[in-house]
This record gives C-alpha cells, sequence and structure tokens, in this order.
C-alpha cells in the first residue's frame, strides 16, 4: 500500500502547479483582503468569489508539532518516529507539514522554518515540507 | 421552564470485546432495551434516528435499522456527526417531538469495532477523516491531529503531561465502580507516563479505547411520556456549533465551539456551568475533555489539570464528569461512544447508577465533539 497522494481537483490544480514550479500560493480575497490556505472557491471571511493566488516568501514558524510513533497506515510505517506540524507562514496562513532535517526531539513550538518541496514516490507533484531555517 | 421533550427510555448493550457481535444486532439489542427501559413497544415508535457503522456501512442505514427492528416509523434518517452524533441525535429527536412531527423518537446507535476489524483497520478508516490532499499525504491520524492541538494548549495554558495522565486515571477511577466497563484495572500516573507514545504529547492511555458496544434512547412528546413507565428526563436546553472539519483549517488549536454550543444549551435551559450537578463530556483523548472543560466554562483556562489531579471530577468532586468512565474507560464504539454519555446522565439523574451514583442530581450536562473538535453538540438535561 503507497501513501495517500495529493489528486489536484479544479479548486487545487493551481497550488500544486506552483508546487511543481518551486512556489508555495495561498489565496487572497480581492475584495476584503483576507488570506485563505487550503484553497476554496470563495473567501471564507467575506464569502466574495475574486479570489488572487499570492506567492509565499516560504518562510515560517512551527505553530504546533507532534512526533508520530504510531502510524496510521502501514506505507508511513517505515518513517517512525516522523514529525507533523502546523506552519504559520508569515502571510498569515497555516499548513500542515512534515519537518525533515532534524531530530524529533528539537522540534518547538516557535522554530523558524523554511518551507522546501519533497519528490513523492510516484506522485506527480512534491509535497511542501518544512525544515529548520537559519 | 416546562420542557417539551423528555428522554424516555435509556439503555445500552453489554460493552467491550463482544465475540460474534454485529453493528445491526447491537442496535437492535440497544433499541429494544430502551423502548423495555420506556415501558413503551416498538410499535409505539414513529421516529428513527440512527448513526454510522465502521464495520456494516449502508447509504441508508436508519431504514435498515427500522427493517430490521420489523417497524415502520413514519421519519426515518441516519445522523453523521463523528463523536457529535449521539447528542445530536437526541437534539434532533427534541425538535421532531416538540415540533409535533413525532411521539416517540428512537435514537440508537451501535458498532462491533473491536471483533468486526482490527485495531489496524479501526485506525486507518479513522485516519481518512484527515483532508486528502492537505493532511494525509503527511501521515495524519485522528491521534496526531489531537495531538497537534494537545502540544499548543499545553504551550499556551501551561499544561503539563501530568495533567493530561490526571484526566486517565480520574477516568479509570470511574470505571472501576462500574461493573460493566471495559478497562477497570487501576491505573497510576505513572503508568500513563510510561504507556506506548502514540503521537507526542499523547501516549496510549491518553486515548480512548476500541470496543463493540450499543446504546440507545426514547425522546418522547412530553404529553406522550405519560404513557412511560419511569420518571422522564427532560431536555431543558440544546446547542450545536460547527467551526471547521480539518485540523489544518481550524480556526484555533485552544479555542472551540463547544464553548458557543454549550452556551445555547444553558441558555435555552436558564442554567449556568455552575448549577450543574453531574455531566458527561466526550473525553477521545486526555486533552478532549481538557480542552472541553475549559472552553465550556467549567474551569478557568489552566486550572483543570490542577482541579482534576485534586479529584475534582470523582463523585464528591466538583464537578463530577464521565461518571461511567468514560471513552477512556468503560467503552467506545463508534457513535454509539457519544450515547453511552447520555444514556450515563440519564442513569444518573433517573438515580439507577447504583455504586457509581452521584447524590441527588437534578441537572446533567451532556457533550459530544466530532472531528478535531469540529462538530460540537450540547444537551442540557433536568430530573422531570
Amino acid at each position: 500500500m503507497s501513501k495517500p497522494l495529493p489528486q489536484p481537483n479544479a479548486v487545487t490544480q493551481r497550488f500544486w502547479s506552483g508546487c511543481r514550479d518551486g512556489h508555495f500560493e495561498f489565496q487572497s480575497c480581492g475584495k476584503c483582503g483576507h488570506h485563505q490556505f487550503p484553497p476554496r472557491l470563495t473567501c471564507t471571511a467575506c464569502h466574495a468569489a475574486e479570489l488572487d493566488w499570492r506567492r509565499s516568501s516560504r518562510r515560517g514558524a512551527v505553530y504546533s508539532f507532534t512526533v508520530v510513533h504510531r502510524a496510521p497506515l502501514d506505507s508511513f510505517k517505515a518513517d517512525v518516529p516522523y514529525v507533523i506540524a502546523i506552519v504559520a507562514l508569515e502571510e498569515g496562513v497555516r499548513a500542515m507539514m512534515n519537518v525533515r532535517g532534524t531530530d524529533p526531539a528539537s522540534v518547538s513550538i516557535g522554530m523558524p522554518v523554511e518551507i522546501f518541496f519533497e519528490p513523492t514516490d510516484g506522485g506527480e507533484y512534491p509535497l511542501p515540507q518544512a525544515r529548520r531555517r537559519g | 421552564m416546562a420542557s417539551k421533550a423528555v428522554i424516555t427510555g435509556a439503555a445500552d448493550t453489554a460493552v467491550g470485546k463482544l465475540e460474534g457481535s454485529t453493528s445491526l444486532g447491537l442496535q437492535a439489542e440497544a433499541a429494544a432495551a430502551a423502548v423495555a427501559d420506556a415501558g413503551l413497544s416498538l410499535g409505539d415508535i414513529d421516529g428513527v434516528l440512527c448513526g454510522y457503522s465502521f464495520t456494516e456501512p449502508h447509504l441508508m442505514l436508519s431504514s435498515v435499522v427500522s427493517e430490521f427492528l420489523g417497524i415502520m416509523p413514519s421519519y426515518s434518517i441516519a445522523v453523521q456527526a463523528g463523536g457529535a452524533t449521539a447528542c445530536a441525535q437526541v437534539m434532533q429527536a427534541a425538535a421532531l417531538v416538540e415540533a409535533g412531527i413525532c411521539r416517540h423518537v428512537l435514537a440508537v446507535c451501535g458498532d462491533n469495532r473491536l471483533t468486526g476489524m482490527s485495531r489496524d483497520k479501526a485506525v486507518a478508516a479513522l485516519s481518512e477523516v484527515g483532508h486528502a490532499q492537505f493532511e494525509r499525504p503527511y501521515g495524519i491520524s485522528v491521534p496526531s491531529a489531537y495531538a497537534l492541538v494537545a502540544q499548543r494548549y499545553m504551550y499556551d495554558y501551561g499544561v503539563t503531561l501530568e495533567h493530561l495522565a490526571g484526566v486517565a486515571v480520574a477516568h479509570r477511577k470511574h470505571a472501576m465502580r462500574n461493573p460493566k466497563a471495559q478497562m477497570r484495572q487501576p491505573i497510576t500516573l505513572e503508568d500513563v507516563a510510561k504507556s506506548k507514545p502514540i503521537s507526542t504529547p499523547l501516549r496510549l492511555l491518553d486515548c480512548c479505547l476500541i470496543s463493540d458496544g450499543g446504546a440507545a434512547v426514547v425522546v418522547s412528546a412530553a404529553d406522550a411520556a405519560k404513557d412511560t413507565r419511569k420518571r422522564g428526563i427532560d431536555i431543558l436546553g440544546t446547542g450545536q456549533m460547527n467551526t471547521h472539519e480539518h485540523i489544518v483549517a481550524s480556526p484555533s488549536l485552544t479555542d472551540f465551539g463547544c464553548k458557543q454550543s454549550s452556551a445555547q444549551a444553558f441558555g435555552r435551559a436558564g442554567v449556568k456551568p455552575a448549577d450543574i450537578d453531574v455531566a458527561e463530556i466526550y473525553d477521545s483523548f486526555t486533552i478532549t475533555l481538557l480542552a472541553e472543560l475549559e472552553s465550556i466554562g467549567f474551569f478557568a483556562r489552566g486550572e483543570a489539570g490542577p482541579a482534576i489531579l485534586s479529584g475534582a471530577l470523582d463523585l464528591d468532586g466538583r464537578l463530577p464528569c464521565n461518571t461511567h468512565g468514560g471513552l477512556l474507560s468503560y467503552a467506545h464504539s463508534g457513535a454509539a461512544g457519544g450515547m453511552f454519555h447520555v444514556v450515563e446522565a440519564v442513569r444518573q439523574l433517573r438515580g439507577e447508577a447504583d455504586g457509581r451514583q452521584v447524590a441527588d442530581p437534578e441537572l446533567a450536562f451532556v457533550h459530544g465533539d466530532g472531528g478535531i473538535l469540529s462538530a460540537h453538540c450540547s444537551l442540557v438535561l433536568g430530573r422531570n
């Protein structure tokens, strides 16, 4: 059994294409200026349909995290212990990522991170992931 | 306030590892027992509200259950709101009898999640609630999503691992007084701290059980309740709030919809948290209960942990809570997990809780949460 891979749809295709090009893009409301992620059809703050896409600086900080010891699927069993974090990006949106390249025990809330793009096994689009910054 | 909706029957099946049990069988057994508890017959039921099943899923579970029971209700739907399902069924049943659409509504749940599927399959099935594109590729599970809440909650409010462990120990203490509970051997704070790590900061004993079991209640219109056998339990107030589904889209990791859903229920009942004599609150993980106790207003932020370590949730504590043992130590079999809380509240208010009876309770609060603290439903119940 392989890992679940993102299957882009009409709402998210732009985001995943951006990942392939090395950009993390989020939506910005043309009416009220609200920033949001994951992508939607309308603004979650004012419900306007005028959404623009913006590129993130790819810089942020760990908002919360967990070190997973019990994998939910066989395909993740070889990875334990792995870190899942909710990363708060500088632009005010949050996204889930794994934190790579650092000892899970050293991850903390507030830790500065940057987004990089990690190829997936058999997937067309790379996953945005986090690593320690600075 | 005169209640127009009354819980007239409540029952659950045996719980734990029930070899040979089926989802449909557990639902039928619980339904028959709740109807008998009310002194009614199945033919009196004109409304059926079902939950959902992992082991026997069906597009129209409510029709399947009614067919199996041999009844033809004039109103029938299935409700799916994860751990909020049971409370949402009761809220919906109350609305149906108050609107005059039904006289006696059966709200029933049951699943054989322990013997009907492997533990691995149950964990994998639950992980499918994660966002397909923005969570599941990262290896999210339900415990991991709650762990993200726990980590941030600990950071913001000074909650410690010992505070979380105290929740598990308090539940086990209750379960030890309940002969039906699945887990009755005593545990200590150290046992929790040494149990298998699942997803930091949560360990195995911070997590709910996986069980077989079913539970049901009958909700009757006030005038129809006169035909029933036992003292009715008034549904004094109900409330709901739904803020998100996936933790990645949650507006907050520390403030949840239970605040609004409980405020609605308290407001409709005309009571406040301090008036509650016994509470049965969803405890899928230790952090779930702790965050809900503080969000609802039973304790100030950061105060529930120390209070629980000093016995606040015990029978003679400030807020006797999850007196049956909860999802952590009594049982958790899907939607029925939340219905066990409702059934226990009814038993407490009727004075039927035997060795775990709270002294003379008049008001009970019940709360269910589904998803990752996503869907919330609260009930205020009172002795008729």
